[in-house]
């Protein structure tokens, strides 16, 4: 516990390092929220209501989805496929730790960092501008939850196309296809609610919808009681299928590396 | 310390995008040698002789496909993580610290990976920091460093747990003169003063002829050499040159047992041998001699004639 937490410190201070890629990013965000929420708000002054979504509901998911963004790293990442293609795995593996245990633990360092410095400028900006929705202390509670949930199931998704590259010269290609995916997938792109109904069903089934719809949706309280409790849990079971998914592929891959060489 | 039987790696190598042909590629081939605690020795070879693939499945990370191995009495591959504990390793080429912070926040965070208690862990690592003289560049990230800086700070996170063994790849590549001395008596202070046991792999001849006692070469997968220095130079250096300055030019001399290679003025250089001294005597026997002058074939040479299957 003592070791995951020292990780996550570098990984918070690995990010930390780069305070004006930081101020960059923070800015992009705010422009692109500018341009999602007049977009949304553009399609509501025709109607009142899509898919359970008001108007309010929508700018609120804009500013959420521009500040969590980054907190799940929703784009590329890719240093354990790097680390892997260049062979820096082996010196990984020659010393006492777990590969997934050491970048889950980083990345949950990383992931408050982007959220106080990439996530907090654009939603305080949009919600000076905006008429936002705001949770109850209770959603707010789970809201919080919800989103290491997310950032947890976002990892597990990351890892998985990253160790892509135990088998592929080049990794890059179901990169970018799995991030297209999730883009779509997730309500990046636009609410999961705004899908036709076989779809949006289907999205709220996978797991990429838990790595952006499910915290907006409970920040929004569109789920109470119990039926809040099973979506969270949902979301909590999808984090460990994937992490196991994860640790599979990692033993098959090192097997390959141990055994095959490469 | 180490105890390696018969380890042999083979790979199978896929060509062809289409119909891809299988085939075998025996990286190590059946070596056997141990190794004493306490012993500093060179591992050497070519390109592509096996070195890397003998310390990886020496380190665990690669599975024999043939053969036995111990260190430290454990069987790599099945004790990875156990040996992880109780070696250091580091690799000249690769960076194992962490690019974008502090070197001292490596060090601290290798000290939670390998549990080592914060009191012996100040003790190490303010040894460490006279030793290879950190203090002036602690506190940069590691990728502002020079490659001097660097090196120095990747042998010290290779020693912070108070490994047994050092298994070191290229530790010198690419120092400047100075660097790679401070590296090397750095090797010699840890070696002779804590006793620990270094295997270091090596292009760079001067690391071996300064540093280690005993020396293996690796060719093509199998162990050509074990042995001192010295010996190696009578066995695959066994020619010496015997420079014989006369009083005057001559045409080549004729003795038994030598073979004038060059004659440049009064001075011939003769190949032979064995012992010097009869050859000396029957030289000065044979001719008016000003000087004489033995040479000794260089480290270099041999591994280059070694290399070069002469």
């Amino acid at each position: 516990m003592r070791l995951d937490w020292e990780i996550a410190k570098r990984g918070w201070r690995r990010y930390a390092a780069y305070p004006w890629a930081t101020a960059a990013g923070a800015f992009t965000n705010t422009i692109f929220g500018f341009l999602q929420a007049y977009i949304l708000l553009a399609v509501y002054r025709h109607r009142s209501d899509v898919g359970g979504f008001d108007a309010r509901d929508a700018v609120t998911y804009v500013w959420l989805a521009q500040a969590m963004i980054m907190t799940v790293y929703i784009f590329s990442w890719q240093e354990l496929a790097l680390r892997i293609r260049d062979g820096s795995i082996a010196v990984d593996l020659a010393r006492p730790l777990d590969p997934q245990r050491y970048w889950l633990a980083f990345d949950l360092g990383r992931a408050p960092y982007h959220f106080l410095f990439r996530g907090l400028l654009p939603f305080v900006v949009g919600a000076i501008v905006f008429d936002l929705r705001y949770p109850s202390p209770l959603d707010a509670l789970a809201f919080v939850v919800s989103l290491t949930f997310a950032v947890v199931v976002s990892f597990g998704v990351r890892f998985l196309y990253n160790s892509a590259a135990f088998w592929l010269l080049d990794f890059r290609g179901v990169m970018t296809l799995t991030i297209t995916v999730v883009l779509f997938l997730s309500g990046m792109v636009m609410p999961v609610r705004f899908f036709p109904g076989w779809l949006r069903d289907a999205a709220y089934a996978l797991p990429f919808s838990a790595i952006l719809q499910t915290p907006v949706d409970v920040w929004l309280g569109k789920r109470d009681g119990l039926a809040l409790l099973g979506f969270l849990a949902l979301q909590a079971g999808w984090a460990v299928v994937l992490l196991a998914l994860g640790r599979f592929v990692l033993a098959c891959g090192t097997r390959k590396l141990v055994v095959q060489g490469g | 310390m180490i105890e390696v039987d018969a380890l042999s790696k083979r790979f199978v190598v896929r060509r062809g995008r289409f119909r891809r042909e299988r085939h075998m590629v025996e990286a190590v081939k059946e070596i056997s040698f141990r190794v004493e605690p306490g012993e500093l020795l060179g591992y050497l070879g070519p390109n592509g002789a096996g070195k890397s693939t003998t310390i990886k499945m020496l380190t665990g990370i690669l599975v024999p496909s043939g053969g036995n191995v111990r260190v430290a009495g454990l069987e790599p591959s099945r004790r990875r993580i156990e040996l992880a504990r109780r070696i250091g390793a580091m690799f000249g080429q690769r960076v194992q610290l962490w690019w974008d912070l502090p070197l001292v926040d490596s060090f601290e965070l290798l000290r939670h990976v390998y549990k080592v208690p914060a009191d012996r862990h100040r003790e190490r690592l303010a040894r460490l920091r006279s030793v290879l003289d950190l203090d002036t560049f602690l506190q940069t990230p590691v990728r502002q460093l020079s490659l001097g800086q660097r090196i120095r700070g990747e042998l010290a996170a290779s020693m912070l747990h108070g490994p047994e063994l050092l298994f070191l790849d290229e530790p010198t590549i690419g120092l400047d003169v100075v660097a790679k001395q401070r590296v090397r008596d750095f090797l010699l202070e840890i070696n002779r003063q804590d006793g620990v046991t270094v295997m270091l792999t090596t292009h760079d001849l001067g690391d071996i002829e300064r540093l280690c006692e005993r020396l293996l070469v690796i060719d093509r997968g199998s162990l050509i050499w074990d042995g001192g220095i010295p010996e190696l130079k009578e066995r695959f250096g066994g020619e010496r040159t015997l420079v014989v300055d006369l009083e005057e030019p001559l045409a080549p001399l004729s003795i038994a047992g030598a073979v004038v290679e060059r004659v440049d003025g009064p001075r011939q250089w003769l190949r032979f041998r064995g012992p010097a001294s009869d050859l000396t005597a029957r030289v000065v026997g044979s001719a008016r001699v000003v000087d004489l002058q033995i040479q000794e074939p260089d480290i270099e040479e041999i591994v280059r004639r070694i290399y070069a299957h002469e």
